[in-house]
């Protein structure tokens, strides 16, 4: 019952979009080609499309948010959509039953899509298992588990930039062990068929058993640089100080702080992201955030693109259709 | 009431007994085959084709009375037990009050006296409160009944604590039941620390949680001389440590909860809450490593862990949700299964539930010995049926085995000659 991949129908269409995990390189490419068609939209004086007019998406985020929010926000909107921003602070509504009381709340009101962010791992899952069958979730961030769209906006980016897959090395770099990006990045990466992946970090932030997602595991970050197509910088959050898992921030840029000198170690042409926000002087440094190999700012416009796509998959709504929907209406 | 047992295989591994014959009762155990002089059946069950054994013991049951009556009460758990063959469980204290001063403890057998379907035997707590520094009264209660000093899944960090309840456990001659989790290492995962939690992105609970425990918990079972008995153990490392104790003799023993011997963190798939469980679903290896231990008998018990819960304990993203199964009702089928899949011998998978329990606490029940109390569990072993987890008589519906086939049922459970429970057929058809 709860083993099975709730994300798709039975005829293996985007139900839900929860993880990056468990799809196949057809549902993803087909995000990726539908974001590139939409990417031309933002280029248009009027940046509309119809496509889910008439739809109602709840942005329902238990953690804080700017980027995430705004750029799905934005998405609805140019899709034409109806939108409602529910911010709960997370402390209100930890416990399960008030959880499942306000989805139905929402639900009452005739909304077609949930957008989640939540602190908790699986509280995406969670919540797909339990709406009434209309209503499409899109996880947009669940604990430490996955940020999908966070990932295929980043695998778009890539492919912008790079053309495929097949060829690339991928270093990710930094707190893997809290990272809901970097799961979903892996993932993503390995069924589009990426030549190499690579986890760079210290032992007290790879998660144990990392390499059985088919990943290399480097300790030094030099040895993990060399010969890297794409150098993706996580976030390093203040709170990783305290609880023993590093000593000070000084040390942790020191070791693996992208420095321009350590990125002369990848490729020449190579691209450096970073889902956002960034700490300058912690994990990278300014010259290599804002310097010509740095795409950090085109990862955020992408975003919008990308979660379009998203939305108007899982809603069933792909260019095209509207013209059937109108003449049904 | 005097009750003849009739034609059914009795399986008696105390007494070494595994064959088709007579049983005959009152509220004790009178004789086998052999009618006692002056025998005059009341009630006649005929057990042809039924499997005929002593009253299961369970080590480890949680009923939630006093405390938490939204999840079970004693007279709704002791309903499941009777009905699951179950005519001994053991409860842990930490009941709400914590099960520290006698009167918490008569209050729980005098409530499951007056229900009277199943045996209740507390654990007092090792320390006040739970708390973990103070030791508690328990020569007060070990004379108010309790059978064993536990502090429940509460570790005890301090470790100089730990050895002074040890030793003063030792000197009552009271046996301590032991729950083996590093308080630090344990205290912010909710599933097994590997492959699994690290593609959920759950907080893990490593093995060395375990080892690291039964390590220490042995070093002061050695120094005290108390006599040491291990809760559900999950994993391969801790296993291998015990039987190594036991090997230089060492009065340890150890028990695994059935669900330990079927389900892996795998089955936690994506997010399963009904898995949640602690100690978590460990791996593979360890599942293989705690079957063996059962067979070649360092696991000494398997226990239901049961922990009934309400439906709102379960429904909540993976971490918020309560841990725990409402396992009563599976504890025979899953162990049966054992049998029928042959890496337990049916007479071991019986033993398992009866008289090695009974050992462990030095209990004078789990047999068909003339004179003792007449504890019967008789099932069917040809019963096929499916497991509706709504159909579960626990409060608790809260189980991972809904839908699985299971082949043996409880027909009749007998508690001190008593009947406490009947198979309906018409009402199951």
């Amino acid at each position: 019952m709860t083993n099975e991949n709730i994300q798709l129908d039975r005829q293996g269409n985007l139900r839900h979009f929860l993880s990056t995990e468990g799809l196949s390189r057809q549902t993803l490419e087909e995000i990726l080609n539908l974001a590139e068609s939409f990417a031309s939209v933002k280029a248009q004086t009027v940046k509309k499309v119809p496509l889910l007019r008439g739809k109602t998406i709840v942005n329902l985020f238990f953690e804080n948010s700017t980027r995430t929010r705004t750029t799905f926000e934005l998405a609805a909107k140019r899709l034409s959509a109806d939108v409602l921003n529910v911010n709960i602070a997370t402390s209100a509504t930890a416990k399960g039953e008030s959880l499942l009381d306000m989805l139905h709340n929402l639900e009452a009101m005739h909304c077609d899509m949930f957008v989640v962010r939540h602190g908790e791992s699986g509280a995406a899952h969670f919540i797909a298992r339990h709406v009434a069958p209309h209503i499409g979730v899109i996880n947009a961030g669940d604990g430490r588990h996955a940020h999908p769209t966070q990932a295929m906006l980043d695998m778009f980016t890539i492919r912008r930039h790079k053309g495929g897959f097949p060829p690339l090395t991928v270093a990710i770099v930094g707190d893997i062990m809290h990272s809901r990006v970097a799961r979903s990045q892996i993932h993503a990466l390995s069924v589009l068929g990426a030549g190499e992946v690579r986890v760079i970090g210290p032992k007290t932030l790879l998660p144990p058993a990392i390499e059985k997602m088919g990943v290399r595991v480097f300790h030094e970050m030099e040895a993990g640089l060399e010969g890297a197509d794409v150098v993706i910088m996580l976030r390093l959050q203040r709170e990783r100080m305290q609880g023993a898992l590093l000593p000070s921030e000084q040390e942790y840029f020191q070791a693996y702080g992208l420095t321009p000198a350590k990125l002369r170690l990848a490729k020449p042409d190579a691209i450096v992201m970073h889902p956002g926000p960034i700490n300058r002087g912690v994990e990278i440094d300014s010259a290599v955030a804002d310097g010509p190999q740095s795409v950090i700012l085109e990862q955020v416009s992408n975003g919008i693109a990308v979660r379009m796509a998203v939305m108007a998959m899982v809603l069933g709504r792909h260019p095209g259709s509207e013209l059937t929907e109108q003449e049904e209406a | 009431m005097a009750i003849l047992i009739r034609n059914g295989h009795i399986i008696d591994p105390a007494n070494d007994i595994d064959r088709v014959g007579d049983l005959y009762l009152n509220s004790r155990i009178l004789a086998l085959d052999e009618a006692p002089d002056g025998f005059r059946p009341e009630r006649t069950i005929d057990a042809s084709g039924k499997v005929v054994c002593p009253g299961l013991i369970d080590l480890r049951a949680r009923l939630r009375e006093p405390g938490l009556e939204h999840k079970g009460t004693i007279a709704s758990e002791s309903r499941a037990a009777a009905a699951a063959g179950i005519t001994t469980l053991c409860c842990p204290p930490d009941t709400d009050p914590v099960l520290d001063t006698p009167a918490v403890a008569e209050q729980i057998r005098h409530r499951a006296a007056k229900v009277g379907l199943t045996r209740v035997l507390p654990l007092g707590a090792l320390t006040l409160g739970l708390g973990g520094e103070h030791l508690s009264e328990m020569k007060e209660l070990k004379d108010a009944g309790c059978v064993a000093m536990s502090n429940a899944e509460r570790a005890i960090p301090n470790t100089l604590v730990m050895r002074r309840a040890l030793e003063y456990a030792a000197t009552l001659g009271l046996t301590v039941i032991l729950d083996a989790e590093d308080p630090w290492l344990g205290r912010s995962g909710c599933i097994h620390e590997g492959e699994v939690s690290t593609r959920l992105g759950l907080p893990g609970i490593p093995d060395y949680a375990e080892t690291i425990a039964v390590a220490r918990d042995l070093m002061l079972v050695e120094q005290t001389g108390v006599r040491a008995h291990f809760s559900r153990l999950s994993t391969a490392g801790a296993l291998k440590m015990v039987a190594e104790a036991r090997a230089k003799g060492l009065p340890v023993s150890a028990d695994t909860s059935a669900h330990q011997l079927y389900l892996t963190e795998l089955d936690v798939g994506y997010f399963n809450a009904l898995c949640h469980v602690r100690p978590p679903l460990r791996s593979q290896r360890d599942r293989e490593a705690l079957r063996r231990g059962l067979a070649g008998g360092t696991i000494s018990a398997v226990c239901s862990d049961h922990q009934p819960h309400d439906l709102d304990a379960k429904l909540a993203p993976f971490t918020s949700t309560e841990p725990g199964i409402s396992a009563l009702e599976t504890l025979l089928p899953l162990v049966w299964r054992l049998a029928e899949e042959g890496s337990l011998t049916r007479s071991g998978a019986i033993a398992s539930l009866t008289c090695r329990p009974a050992e462990v606490l030095n209990l004078k029940l789990g047999s068909f010995t003339p004179g003792t109390p007449a504890d019967v569990c008789i099932f069917d072993p040809e019963h096929f049926w499916t497991l509706d987890a709504q159909a579960l008589l626990s409060r608790g519906k809260n189980t991972p085995f809904g839908g699985w086939g299971f082949k043996g049922r409880v027909t009749h459970t007998l508690l001190e000659g008593r009947l406490v429970f009947e198979l309906n057929d018409a009402a199951v058809g």
